[in-house]
């Protein structure tokens, strides 16, 4: 009951600006250490379609390949629609 | 071996050469042989701090041109003489020099020393790059606010991409008071987001402007401040010995505070 009484004598009781800023350097953060640049971006989709093509037949035009984050985690999302199937003869 | 340490931030203005001013000269006090090189070069500041403007007469750039040697260059300290700086041109910019030239200038100087402190410039182009690369260790200083810690991230990031394993954290500018009212991170808020090793904990203190307008680092008074002490006892374990962490809250100033801290407890760290 002593301490209640000192703390309302003596400690500002305003929220405090430290949970706010604490809370947007995490998300900012978060964001921020996921970020692939653009050019390893670009490696990659050119690399994944070499491999992707070797089975199916790509649709190039209504392709789709990006990098998706949110406060928890990142996502390379690539969406290839598939013109045909090559049989394995067609790869030898 | 030589330790070749770079202290570097990201963010401008945060004490990066403060640190390297005071962080030198107590490895200095010491009993180490100390050279401070100022890699910002056009916007050099270390050797203000130190007090020693007066007796630039050549700088890296002449040493590596050939204009001059390297010992001609380099000013010893003649408060401390186990201290040197090896200050950096004025009148050039970042893009005056190769990340090998510097490089090169640090392996000239590496059997002389045991300690060289490599004072970064702000930023993350050119300058900074040139200042890590010949660094073996870094001690990135931030304060306790968002800009700066975000900056710092990505500043530890970069020094990891580089091979730079052994990096330290010195946290500047903690208003203990701000902290204990929530308004400011605390420390271990500011360890736990950027997870590296804590070497320094330096508070703010008006002394530290006053100690610049002087040209007289903190670590040289007879009665050390609060921000020298923080200054040593981050030399210390840079040394390799354990030392604690001051407790802020014991030197709060006033009766009323003081009785505030005997019936509330105190936790800053």
């Amino acid at each position: 009951m002593i301490t209640e009484f000192f703390e309302r004598l003596f400690v500002n009781n305003s929220r405090g600006s430290r949970e706010d800023v604490k809370r947007r350097l995490k998300l900012v953060l978060a964001h921020d250490r996921s970020t692939l640049n653009a050019s390893t971006l670009e490696k990659m989709r050119k690399e994944i379609l070499i491999v992707v093509s070797k089975y199916v037949e790509l649709d190039t035009e209504s392709l789709e390949f990006s990098i998706r984050t949110d406060s928890r985690m990142t996502a390379l999302i690539a969406n290839l629609p598939i013109r045909r199937i090559l049989h394995l003869e067609d790869n030898i | 071996m030589t330790r070749v340490i770079v202290i570097t931030s990201g963010k401008g203005g945060v004490g990066k050469t403060t640190t390297t001013a005071n962080l030198g000269m107590s490895l200095a006090q010491l009993g180490y042989q100390t050279a401070l090189v100022d890699a910002d070069i056009g916007l050099r500041n270390l050797d203000l701090l130190l007090g020693l403007e007066n007796r630039v007469i050549y700088t890296a750039l002449e040493v590596l041109s050939g204009e001059c040697r390297l010992d001609q260059a380099l000013i010893r300290d003649k408060r401390q003489p186990g201290l040197i700086l090896l200050p950096a041109a004025q009148n050039r910019n970042k893009d005056s020099i190769t990340s090998d030239q510097m490089k090169y200038l640090i392996s000239l100087m590496e059997e002389q020393y045991d300690y060289i402190l490599i004072d970064c410039p702000a930023g993350i182009e050119t300058g900074f790059h040139n200042a890590i690369g010949p660094a073996r260790e870094a001690i990135v200083v931030t304060t306790p606010e968002i800009a700066a810690v975000r900056d710092a991230d990505r500043v530890i990031g970069l020094l990891e991409a580089n091979g730079i394993q052994k990096i330290n954290l010195l946290v500047n500018r903690l208003r203990p008071e701000m902290v204990k009212s929530n308004d400011m991170m605390s420390v271990a808020d500011v360890k736990e987001i950027l997870a590296i090793p804590l070497i320094g904990v330096i508070p703010e203190d008006e002394c530290v402007i006053i100690s610049t307008n002087r040209g007289e680092p903190l670590v040289l008074e007879k009665k050390l401040s609060l921000p020298g002490i923080a200054f040593e006892n981050t030399a210390y374990r840079l040394d390799g010995q354990q030392v604690d962490f001051i407790d802020f809250d014991s030197y709060s100033k006033g009766p009323l505070k003081r009785l505030r801290n005997f019936f509330l407890g105190s936790s800053t760290t």
